[in-house]
């Protein structure tokens, strides 16, 4: 008997497991323990008990567990088909899952398929009073944040982006493995994986990072990047930027923060000509302290930082190198 | 073989800063900020054209929108689209992405046989990059998101390659498909004085509920299940100081408030 109220979907491809699955589980022990709710991870695949044990010591109630060789590449239309079914069997009040390229369409198919609401994208998740799953929503590039709601259809869906959430502590393994049909036939698979290019594995550096340096457009070309990653390296922080840098290749897509890029919670942003466009400041809300950079005193990042420096960085970051060496040393 | 590619107008970003809640109401002021393809969307055409280019067939754009977008499909006319459908009717307005699933899924029915849908990932003022996905699941053929490359085979259909984290995975797949393209999918055309002549000639065919066949009171406010509780602009919870004077005043004063914080 399944008994969890919230479902939070345990994204793996290859038997590799996301973060956002550990990440949203995190919080959904979080908002269900109030209330003396219980959650579960749903895995769907094959060959998975080494992820299920390993589950188990993230805090979950229950693991609920889809095993089934024609899972074992992820199709959206047979995943989504053995959750539906189980969601129809179980009624799990609320059900999650990462805003990953996994998780987007797959839960998109799965609302679509049980006529439901689904948030995108959140960044932030509530409770209500009644029990409602209020999801925390930027819009309009960041500019505009709304609470989504589902107020009369079951389960209330969303999405959550990477790296809003914490990953819970591992624990001594608590829970029950609970078995759930995988009842797809041959046709239910309904595309086939033939090749999968492995890129560049990212790192989480922005994720973890205690100082960030960001750049912006402002910087100007890629021959004056290097100053943002000196004054990253006497900061032990990261390197960060805006779109304009990565779209321009002085910085990686893996270094863009903000509503399409990174979420990050260091303690100390310092954005060098960055203008403040919502949609990259909406990824360093949760930052303690935002310093500013930038020529124009009317950038809007100014009105989003603890301390604002106007003028040309060319001139600030020399100098600030070594003032920072020397109280290191 | 007919491909559709849906397109939807979005608010030009360059005007959003102007975006302001009404304090009482709650409600975003808009003022009068002028439409755009939606740029994936426009990614999705472009693909379209090319496939057309390649192998022949019809290249429809569809869209969900009020009447006042007329320039924005003729835009996609002037890009080269066939035609222009234009889904347009008040028992629409309050869709969320289930509700416009379902009315474009419905529009598109009404277009078999089709081959090919090709969407945006995701619009630039919603952003829930649902509407493709929801689609495909209402006409219950496959989909593929974030696309960045498509070849034909000719036995088979589709070699896809779609980007995941850390990478692309390609997939085979037949159609009838929807496909929804990321950013790097290509660039589109420019679009010439001939072009825009050429896009004038061709009608716009506007679509009502009437015209569909609706079996679901899937649409509207009535029929969209995701309800906003609340709108608000993000907090300006910082408390702005600045650190004026001469570069070398400023650089001295913001290493020592970082060393009293504790950063270096």
């Amino acid at each position: 008997m399944v008994e969890s109220n919230i479902w939070v979907f345990a994204e793996q491809r290859q038997c590799r497991l996301a973060d956002v699955g550990l990440e949203l589980l995190g919080k959904a022990l979080e908002i269900a323990a109030p209330i003396g709710w219980k959650v579960a991870f749903v895995l769907v695949g094959h060959s998975l008990n080494d992820l299920t044990e390993q589950l188990l010591t993230y805090g979950a109630h229950e693991v609920l567990v889809a095993d089934h060789p024609l899972l074992s590449s992820y199709c959206n239309q047979s995943y989504a088909k053995v959750l539906e079914n189980a969601i129809r069997k179980h009624h799990p009040e609320i059900f999650l899952s990462g805003a990953t390229a996994m998780g987007t369409d797959l839960s998109a198919r799965l609302a679509a398929k049980l006529r439901t609401g689904l948030s995108a994208h959140c960044i932030g998740l509530e409770l209500s009073s009644e029990r409602k799953l209020l999801a925390v929503v930027p819009g309009w590039g960041g500019n505009i944040l709304a609470k989504i709601y589902s107020p009369s259809t079951q389960p209330q869906m969303a999405t959550a982006m990477p790296g809003v959430f914490e990953k819970p502590q591992r624990r001594k393994p608590r829970g029950k493995i609970i078995p759930i049909d995988a009842n797809i036939t041959p046709e239910d698979v309904t595309y086939q994986v033939l090749e999968i290019e492995r890129g560049e594995i990212q790192e989480d550096t922005l994720e973890r990072a205690e100082v960030i340096v960001a750049g912006g457009w402002g910087i100007g070309n890629k021959e004056e990047w290097h100053w943002l990653e000196k004054v990253a390296s006497v900061l032990n922080g990261a390197v960060g930027a805006t779109r304009p840098p990565v779209d321009e290749g002085w910085a990686k897509e893996g270094q863009m923060i903000g509503q399409s890029g990174r979420t990050v919670h260091p303690k100390l942003y310092i954005g060098v000509a960055i203008s403040g466009q919502m949609h990259h400041m909406v990824g360093i809300r949760d930052a303690e302290t935002v310093v500013a950079i930038n020529q124009d005193p009317q950038a809007p990042i100014f009105e989003f930082c603890d301390l604002g420096l106007v003028g040309d960085y060319k001139e600030i970051l020399p100098p600030f190198i070594e003032a920072v060496k020397q109280y290191s040393t | 073989m007919r491909t559709i590619v849906c397109l939807k107008p979005v608010p030009d970003p360059k005007h959003w800063s102007q975006l302001r809640l009404d304090p009482k109401t709650k409600t975003l002021i808009r003022r009068e900020i002028p439409s755009i393809i939606n740029p994936l969307d426009k990614k999705a055409l472009e693909a379209a054209l090319q496939l057309r280019e390649r192998e022949g067939g019809e290249v429809v754009v569809l869209s969900m929108a009020p009447p006042n977008v007329i320039p924005v499909l003729r835009e996609a006319l002037a890009m080269g689209a066939d035609r222009s459908i234009l889904l347009s009717d008040v028992a629409f307005a309050g869709s969320d992405t289930l509700a416009t699933s379902y009315v474009i899924s419905a529009a598109i029915r009404k277009m078999s046989p089709y081959k090919l849908i090709l969407c945006g990932d995701q619009t630039l003022d919603g952003s829930t990059g649902q509407v493709s996905a929801q689609i495909a699941e209402f006409l219950d053929i496959p989909n593929l998101m974030h696309v960045n490359a498509v070849e034909t085979r000719q036995e088979s259909g589709y070699r896809v390659r779609s980007r995941i984290e850390h990478g692309n995975m390609w997939v085979g797949v037949k159609p009838p498909v929807v496909l929804s393209v990321s950013k790097e999918m290509n660039e589109p055309r420019y679009i010439t004085l001939m072009n825009i002549l050429e896009g004038e000639r061709k009608t716009i065919e506007n679509w009502s509920s009437r015209d569909l066949l609706l079996t679901e009171p899937w649409v509207g406010l009535s029929g969209s299940p995701s309800q906003m509780a609340e709108l608000f602009m993000p907090e300006a919870r910082r408390r702005l100081e600045m650190l004026g004077g001469a570069p070398s005043e400023m650089v001295k004063r913001l290493a020592d408030r970082l060393h009293r914080l504790g950063y270096c």
